[in-house]
């Protein structure tokens, strides 16, 4: 597994995007902390940036590379290989170099101008996400062998949990505006990990309580220690769930 | 050492493998021949892994292939489209084979057979890189790696397809020299001239069923032809008769 990984990085790093990606987080970052002089402001602008951009970012570039290492895994599978392993080094080497990318191109800003908690705690929420959308643009891969259906697939499952998601939770919390919601909106947030990665951030801000509905809530239910707890149990259940199934179908999938 | 048991294959509504039993020993050199998708290279992608079939077993060496892997080191495979990663150089993949072999197949001591590399004077062309290639230079690194492992089972799909005359050649002495070795090898092709000179049995598919499996050597005193090509036009002339006598 160790060695696809290798080769796995090795074509990453041919193709250069991932380095693109990296600097992109960089400029991002270096521009937000030195343009705002109070790091918590720029650290939250940082944040809804890595809110939109990991997950398309991760999505599109591993459904892309997924279609186009088709032939290296067709060779591969020949070969005295298991096929979740094939799997699982293809998955793990993606994900790694996303992640690294991510955490050198924010990391270090974050490092250099505002090294807090806060600034962890979204290196860690920024690193859950990578990991999680990389998985699920592998399900998406995986359950169709059409690239454009694919990536099309992934697309709709960045829309759904980036934009659609809080529409319907704001339709629903209206709908039932007479009822008591609390219990229903902590299972609600539970079901988009771009939501539990953003609560989880405000929970290690002190700002937690005015940022936002569900955020409050999970402030009051759980308390800091006990919701971050919770979100990030929550969202390894998003990682753990998609890889499960992409393993599943990647096993009786023909060639 | 190939046991194959009720194989059976559909993609949606299409049955492509139908009830295929055989046994395929060492020693042997099989055909495979059948009209255009009447299922060979499913078969042969069943026998690999590639495929996974709807219901049946496959034993290899007596072991089944379902969910296991390391058989595969037994195996040489020459796919009938070679696909490779596009910007891998040749040298790249044929060391990235190795590699994965090594450690994968448990036995380090594989021995390497590079007798068609140097054949087809591979090394001069190390630093291409794959999307670059020919067609037929793609058959020949398919080719030789197939060989280069000196697997106990040889599986080729098409193998002179798109070679020049002199590839061609050099493949099929090397072809013959395995087989003189009391390895199982397993071909198809369109070229029946070809198969003739190499080949100790004939198994037939048509339509996903397995129409006859019978040594060359029986079907020509049978047919009283001497080529392969007439002995299987006129079993199949035989056998539509049949078809019209007891439908």
């Amino acid at each position: 597994m160790i060695k696809i990984i290798k080769y796995v990085w090795l074509d990453i790093l041919q193709n250069r995007i991932v380095l693109a990606y990296m600097l992109f987080l960089l400029v991002i970052s270096g521009t937000l902390f030195g343009l705002e002089s109070n790091g918590s402001k720029a650290l939250m602008s940082l944040l809804n940036v890595t809110l939109m951009m990991v997950p398309l970012v991760s999505l599109m570039f591993t459904t892309i590379h997924f279609y186009n290492s088709y032939e290296f895994m067709e060779l591969l599978l020949a070969q005295p290989i298991d096929r979740s392993r094939l799997l699982l080094g293809e998955l793990c080497g993606v994900a790694s170099s996303l992640a690294t990318a991510f955490l050198l191109g924010v990391g270090l800003p974050i490092a250099w101008y505002h090294p807090t908690p806060t600034g962890a705690a979204l290196l860690l929420a920024g690193l859950a996400l990578t990991l999680i959308f990389v998985s699920l643009a592998f399900l998406a891969s995986v359950s169709t062998r059409d690239k454009a259906k694919g990536i099309g697939l992934s697309l709709l499952i960045w829309l759904y949990f980036a934009l659609l998601f809080d529409g319907l939770i704001l339709t629903v919390v209206f709908m039932f505006s007479d009822y008591p919601l609390e219990k229903p909106m902590l299972i609600m947030a539970a079901l988009n990990p771009v939501d539990l990665a953003r609560i989880f951030i405000m929970l290690q801000m002190d700002v937690s309580a005015l940022m936002g509905y569900t955020g409050a809530i999970y402030q009051a239910f759980f308390g800091s220690v006990g919701g971050s707890i919770y979100t990030l149990a929550a969202l390894s259940v998003w990682l753990l769930i998609p890889i499960a199934l992409t393993n599943r179908i990647f096993r009786s999938k023909d060639i | 050492m190939i046991t194959v048991q009720n194989l059976h294959k559909t993609y949606g509504r299409l049955t492509v493998l139908d009830d295929l039993s055989v046994e395929l020993k060492a020693g042997q050199a099989v055909s495979l021949i059948g009209p255009n998708g009447s299922g060979k290279t499913t078969f042969i992608k069943c026998l690999l892994g590639l495929v996974i079939p709807d219901g049946g077993t496959i034993r290899f060496g007596g072991r089944s292939v379902r969910h296991d892997w390391i058989y595969r080191q037994h195996v040489g495979y020459m796919p009938q489209i070679g696909r490779y990663p596009d910007n891998m150089r040749i040298r790249q993949v044929i060391d990235m084979l190795k590699d994965v072999r090594r450690t994968a197949g448990r036995c380090p001591a594989v021995r390497l057979d590079e007798d068609l590399i140097r054949a087809f004077d591979l090394p001069k062309l190390y630093d291409k890189p794959m999307r670059s290639l020919s067609g037929g230079t793609r058959q020949k690194v398919s080719a030789c790696l197939a060989f280069l492992f000196d697997p106990e089972v040889l599986i080729l799909d098409e193998p002179t397809a798109g070679l020049d005359p002199l590839s061609a050649e050099l493949l099929k002495q090397k072809i013959r020299q395995e087989k003189e070795k009391g390895k199982l090898i397993l071909l198809t092709s369109h070229i029946l001239s070809d198969l003739d000179e190499l080949t100790t049995d004939v198994m037939y598919l048509q339509e996903g069923k397995l129409q006859f499996f019978r040594e060359l050597a029986w079907l020509k005193t049978q047919t009283g032809e001497q080529k392969l090509g007439r002995a299987i036009a006129a079993i199949m002339a035989k056998e539509r008769k049949s078809e019209r006598a007891n439908p």
